[in-house]
């Protein structure tokens, strides 16, 4: 223990996480505080590493897609889809319309449902305990459909190489026709409660701000990009799947802070819902699945997709060696390269706001650790 | 004092303390309800019709945890804390006049002994952070010394501005004068006889002094510490604050500490405001347990509604906004009652104020909501032409 001498001042270290109840998830922050402002902030990572991109390489294709949906985990059909995408991608398999629509819906529902997640925990971030509770009970619907459709509220393993497993349940289009109508009205009863609540709004508005050029260079995608006002969206950039059908605007904010992260992913949703809206009045009837069976043997070589994520851009880049299991699976995860612009951001912020902004960059530490 | 006085006083406060224990279960039982019918859910169903044994249920749990004590904590200051703040919150109600007649000990000075003893508190918050060795508990002891020292003097001018009104500094007749002539004549009569000045005012103060009700109400929040001022155990920045390393039975303590004071800021504003215990056809307790309560839920309202704010945004609120204000509240309430003018030129004077500075502060506080709401083309609180 070293004595200090008289007049000398040090900062206090405070540890945060990655037992603290909104570092969302196993988070580590070691901040280096004077008075109440944060001076310095080291993030440590690595609490939730599983090994996944290595246990890939032990496991056959169609187990693989088990592992993603434990990344992401909070949008677990489209990181089984991304993979999955990739293997198609390798064998030239092509996916059936319905299987494609299906893909769709499911995808941006789970956009929606993680999305309103973040809603929730962003406004217990701010302190407001409200809006929680209507976001998880869209959620929860939301989870309770994927329930029916795949057997599993979460880690559903039901996007399968070449499809999906099996086809929706024969009331799908009534059972979406009622959830669209709660949905909606629950994403607007949290808008409405928490959007431009002017305590909110004092909390985090011109708070955490990023301008456009230091995010493009931390490699930040998706809500976090969008809202330094850059209208990049994978879905409108490069077209996958078959987004090029469908009608939607890629929300954008303008100043890059909390405030405009927050709202570019209410208005996200919106979009969503959208697009789910065209997808089941244009979804086909027949086959879901080309390929059938499980051993898969792509052939030799490399492949990188990408998608987007309600996170961000994510990609993966998978190698195979023409054996049923893949060669290398690399995975670039879009909350990894929005948190490492955290120490920017909290750096001359309040203890109150450095808590924002973590929640505000919506990181999933399954998918940041892998 | 003879042995009789002190056995019966004994047993006064164990009636006190069982009557405060059952108003704090009755709150957490209205604030689990209420709070959940504002969340959208049903609260809590299972334990007991409604739930009633829900409070029982916790406070059980709560007494019977391990009582964790750090190995590093300071030990004397630990244990003492959670009493420094339980026995003055606790001792107050000694001198808080229920009925005319509900009262343990009815104090001349009561006004002093309730703004002398709610200062306690801070001590025992600091301390609790101070002693339990932790960094988020000494963080959140220094933000509630901060806050409550910032909040105690928009407080204490209000009552001041309370006992010019009413010319005393008895709880009693500061209810009693609010009422109208004949009355609450046994009150003022026994005052007057004791040779005491009082002035009667005839209305409930809330019609002549809207200011002052709006002012105790934000530094009662403030006070007790809720949202949107629960800074200084702000959950989700500094996980507790002071009750950190608390559990179990000196949690509890903190616990019920809480909620006495904010059932305290409710039975200050029904005295202060809304007149006291009286009230046409219902009993006299009735009637205060009924102004109480419904201050207390609109307390619980505001937890729901609101997020929380930043501790510089706190300190700026208290310190440009609430402070200024109630001086400016005393200012008005002497001039008032030296010129003797006649109560409704206290109503204007009082609401002018309000409304002036009021709406300067809304559109200080909602000039960025505005300019986002245009830039999106919404009107807030509403949905507006998104697709």
């Amino acid at each position: 223990m070293t004595m200090l001498n008289e007049g000398q001042q040090v900062d206090l270290l405070m540890n945060m996480g990655p037992q603290h109840p909104s570092t969302h998830g196993v988070f580590r922050m070691l901040l280096r505080v004077d008075g109440e402002v944060v001076v310095d902030a080291e993030p440590h990572i690595g609490y939730l590493h599983r090994g996944s991109e290595k246990l890939a390489e032990g496991e056959q294709y169609h187990q693989v897609v088990t592992l993603f949906d434990r990344m992401d985990y909070i949008s677990n059909f489209n990181n089984e889809w991304i993979f999955c995408r990739a293997v198609e991608k390798l064998m030239g398999a092509e996916v059936p319309e319905r299987a494609e629509y299906i893909r769709v819906i499911l995808g941006e529902l789970n956009r929606v449902a993680s999305h309103l997640l973040f809603l929730g925990t962003f406004g217990l971030d701010a302190g407001a305990m409200t809006p929680v509770m209507f976001a998880f009970r869209g959620r929860e619907r939301i989870q309770a459909l994927f329930e029916g459709v795949s057997g599993a509220r979460m880690m559903h393993n039901y996007v399968h190489v070449g499809g999906v497993k099996e086809d929706v349940p024969k009331n799908f289009k009534e059972m979406m026709a009622d959830l669209l109508k709660e949905i909606r009205a629950d994403v607007e009863e949290c808008d409405r409660l928490l959007s431009f609540n002017e305590v909110f709004v004092a909390r985090s508005k011109d708070i955490g701000a990023i301008d456009l050029e230091t995010a493009i260079d931390f490699g930040w995608t998706g809500p976090c990009l969008r809202a330094c006002g850059m209208e990049y969206d994978v879905r409108r950039a490069e077209p996958y799947s078959i987004y090029d059908r469908f009608e939607f605007d890629v929300p954008v904010g303008r100043d890059g802070d909390c405030w405009d992260r927050y709202f570019v992913r209410v208005l996200e949703m919106y979009e969503s819902l959208r697009i789910i809206e065209q997808a089941l009045e244009g979804m086909p009837a027949g086959e879901v699945n080309s390929v059938g069976g499980r051993l898969l043997r792509p052939p030799k070589g490399d492949v990188y997709v990408r998608a987007e994520n309600p996170r961000g851009e994510i990609g993966v880049y998978l190698v195979s060696d023409g054996t049923d299991k893949p060669y290398r699976v690399k995975v670039r995860p879009p909350s990894f390269c929005n948190l490492s612009a955290l120490r920017l951001l909290v750096q001359d912020s309040y203890i109150a706001d450095a808590v924002v902004i973590l929640g505000s960059l919506d990181i999933v530490l399954g998918e940041v650790d892998r | 004092m003879n042995l009789l006085d002190i056995l019966l006083l004994i047993i006064a406060l164990l009636i006190l303390f069982t009557a405060l224990s059952v108003v704090v279960i009755s709150m957490i039982w209205i604030e689990r309800k209420f709070l959940g019918r504002l969340q959208r859910r049903l609260g809590p169903t299972r334990t007991g019709p409604f739930g009633l044994i829900q409070p029982i249920a916790d406070a059980i749990k709560l007494v019977l945890k391990e009582d964790l004590i750090p190995s590093w904590a300071d030990r004397a200051i630990f244990w003492v804390a959670p009493l420094l703040v339980l026995i003055p919150s606790f001792m107050i109600w000694v001198t808080i006049p229920a009925t005319k007649d509900l009262v343990l000990h009815n104090l001349d000075l009561g006004l002093f002994v309730i703004v002398a003893l709610l200062v306690v508190s801070i001590l025992g918050l600091l301390l609790a952070g101070w002693g339990s060795a932790n960094k988020y508990g000494a963080l959140g002891g220094l933000r509630s010394a901060a806050q409550l020292v910032s909040y105690e003097v928009p407080l204490v001018m209000v009552v001041v501005s309370v006992a010019i009104l009413a010319e005393s500094l008895d709880l009693r007749v500061i209810a009693a004068s609010q009422v109208p002539m004949g009355v609450a004549e046994d009150v003022l009569n026994e005052v007057g006889e004791a040779g005491k000045s009082f002035n009667h005012i005839g209305v409930p103060l809330i019609l002549i002094f809207p200011l002052g009700m709006v002012l105790f109400l934000i530094a009662g929040l403030a006070e007790v510490g809720r949202i949107p001022f629960d800074i200084y155990f702000a959950e989700s920045e500094i996980v507790g604050g002071p009750f950190v390393e608390y559990s179990g039975a000196h949690f509890s303590v903190f616990f019920l500490a809480e909620y006495i004071n904010t059932f305290l800021v409710g039975a200050l504003a029904a005295l202060f405001f809304l007149g006291g215990w009286y009230g046409p056809f219902l009993p006299e307790w009735m009637w205060f347990l009924i102004k109480t309560y419904a201050v207390v839920v609109v307390i619980f309202w505001i937890r729901g509604t609101f997020p929380r704010l930043r501790v510089d945004q706190l300190m700026a609120f208290g310190w440009k906004a609430m402070i200024p204000l109630s001086f400016v509240g005393v200012v008005i309430c002497a001039v008032y009652r030296f010129y003797d003018w006649p109560a409704w030129t206290m109503t204007v004077m009082s609401l002018a104020v309000l409304g002036v500075v009021g709406y300067w502060l809304y559109r200080r506080f909602t000039q960025p909501v505005q300019r986002l709401a245009k830039l999106y083309g919404r009107q807030p609180g509403r949905v507006g032409n998104v697709s």
